[in-house]
């Protein structure tokens, strides 16, 4: 388990604090100069923090209260730098065993090649390798130590795009055998979406919000988390009481909600809100086959435009009301294909109450 | 004729010099590397000093620290009873001053060029600062030290400014190659100013050439 809290008033700004057990992955997501990599080199000992505490395995790493700040060779991380910092002048084992407790344990190098598939390509210099490869080295060199925690900075930065899909097959099949938190800082969310078990939310230096991928990326807590995290369809209204029935008021349109919502209003008609709704879950009503759920939040829209990659379409929608903001929507291609949508159509979709995610000013 | 004394003379002070200041340059090129302190500039500028100097100016300075009645000059005569100026010792001495940004320059570029992320994981990977210095940035920087050495041998084998200032032209003592051919030219031998001459091209093309066929294949090795 490793317990991060740490605040600093000056450059860079921090003000974070998240957990993450064993066996977890965590991802810090979070644009670029956030302050994310400065938080993993806190954790290494490699930057310090004004004030604060860093626990592994309830041991302190860092206490700034008790002064306690062990050096990053007392700590036993591993850690995978962007650029995979290889020593150029070792070979791939020599690079693996300057990392070992046994330097000369040659076992255990060997078995740590195996577990990245590097077998066979002990000798090699770190420049006669692929960018997937040296990655690779790089992940076995940063668990020979037998780390406490493992910390991935941008580790699929350096690769191209075709490599990466390989390498977050290869990283999330390793993760299951491996037993330490493991801390992923990266900018790109389906990355990070697609890997962790937990997302952590970073912006200037302070953590914004700890969820699940799926929570987080749908259920932002605040307007700006969910333009941190690129949530497509974010619109601002009103939440209405009608008659003890809450209703969520859009420009000209009255949505219904499914929670009970009185707490929130406390006692008021109406609160000014921001909303969103997963382009997922907005439901076309198909023309051949009329599915459930038509009779909920029913609106006719004209399509602007239409996008298909690797089988969803996304479609970007202009609701026939004086309402001028566009929503998207992502269908699958053959459902696009079999109801015959094209730009300018008009389709008429549902916007699934239970999919409506309410966020307070 | 050759003067085989005075050649002796000038390999035996270009390798005192390359011995000494092997340590001396590195402990302080790795201060500038990796140290911010106040009056960083000055120290470097300091140290580059001799390179823009003249050598007549540097020799004059030099030998007047060395006069008995200075504090450098004093301190050397009560510790070995013996006189820095015109001495083995004084040109040995004023060696290492003049030879000094010829050592510290190139080693200092090569440490710099090391990327922080290395001694980082050095670090990370359990090894002490001692230990990331030696395994990691001595093998790294090592064609910056073979460069600065290779240059501060040929730099103080051919130096004849301040030598000439602070050894003066004693024979087997301070008389170098540099100086034993300037005496040629004067007494117009001038087969032994060209043999000698060129015995000094030799050296100064040999280790040059050695240098760049080493700098090229290490970095070939690392892909530099």
């Amino acid at each position: 388990m490793l317990e991060v809290t740490l605040s600093d008033p000056g450059q860079p700004t921090l003000n974070v604090e998240f957990t993450c057990s064993s066996g977890q992955l965590l991802a810090l997501v979070g644009p670029s100069g956030a302050g994310k990599s400065t938080v993993l080199r806190c954790i290494a000992g490699l930057h310090e923090a004004a004030q604060g505490q860093i626990r592994s395995n309830n041991r302190d790493w860092f206490n700034s209260d008790n002064k306690v700040n062990l050096t990053p060779q007392h700590r036993r991380v591993g850690f995978v730098f962007q650029n995979y910092a290889l020593f150029p002048h070792l070979t791939v084992s020599e690079n693996i065993q300057l990392a070992q407790t046994d330097k000369t344990d040659v076992i255990v190098t060997t078995d740590l090649l195996s577990r990245v598939r590097l077998t066979g390509l002990d000798n090699r210099y770190p420049h006669e390798l692929s960018g997937g490869q040296q990655q690779r080295v790089a992940i076995a060199r940063a668990l020979a130590r037998n780390p406490d925690v493992l910390l991935l900075d941008e580790p699929f930065s350096a690769v191209d795009k075709v490599t990466r899909r390989k390498l977050y097959l290869e990283l999330n099949s390793l993760r299951r055998q491996l037993d330490m938190p493991i801390i992923l800082v990266t900018h790109d969310l389906d990355e990070a979406a697609m890997l962790a078990d937990t997302l952590v939310v970073i912006h200037h230096g302070k953590t914004l919000q700890q969820g699940e991928p799926e929570q987080l990326l749908h259920k932002p807590n605040t307007a700006d988390i969910a333009k941190l995290v690129d949530v497509r369809n974010l619109f601002t209204g009103r939440l209405i009481n009608k008659n003890n029935s809450f209703k969520l008021e859009w420009n000209n349109i009255e949505l219904d909600l499914e929670q009970d919502y009185s707490s929130e209003l406390n006692g008021q008609s109406s609160l000014p809100v921001s909303w969103t709704i997963s382009p997922a879950k907005v439901i076309l009503h198909q023309r051949v086959k009329p599915s459930r759920g038509e009779q909920e939040n029913p609106v006719q829209a004209s399509i602007i435009e239409m996008l298909t990659l690797r089988g969803v379409t996304t479609i970007l929608l202009k609701l026939s009301t004086d309402n001028h903001e566009l929503i998207q929507m992502d269908i699958s291609e053959h459902v696009a294909t079999r109801n015959q949508l094209a730009v300018d159509n008009m389709i008429s979709v549902s916007l699934l109450s239970s999919a409506i995610h309410l966020i307070y000013n | 004729m050759m003067d085989w004394q005075a050649l002796v003379i000038s390999l035996k002070l270009a390798s005192f010099t390359c011995l000494a200041l092997l340590p001396i340059g590195l402990v302080i090129a790795y201060v500038l590397a990796r140290s911010q302190f106040f009056g960083r500039g000055f120290c470097e500028a300091l140290i580059t000093l001799p390179l823009v100097l003249p050598p007549t100016v540097l020799g004059y300075f030099l030998l007047v620290s060395m006069d008995q009645n200075s504090f450098l000059g004093d301190s050397f005569v009560s510790l070995t009873g013996q006189h820095l100026a015109f001495s083995f010792m004084g040109l040995w001495f004023a060696s290492l001053i003049y030879s000094l940004p010829f050592a510290v320059q190139p080693m200092l570029r090569s440490l710099e060029q090391i990327q922080p992320e290395l001694r980082e994981m050095a670090w990370c990977s359990g090894l002490s600062k001692w230990k990331t210095f030696l395994k990691i940035e001595l093998p790294l920087a090592w064609p910056g030290i073979v460069t600065a050495m290779v240059l501060t041998f040929s730099h103080t084998l051919g130096e004849f400014g301040v030598v000439l200032m602070i050894g003066g032209n004693i024979a087997g003592e301070t008389r170098t190659l540099s100086i034993a051919i300037y005496d040629s030219v004067l007494a117009f031998e001038h087969e032994q100013a060209q043999m000698m001459s060129l015995t000094l091209l030799a050296i100064a093309l040999v280790t040059i050439t050695i240098v760049y066929t080493f700098n090229r294949r290490h970095r070939h090795l690392l892909r530099l």
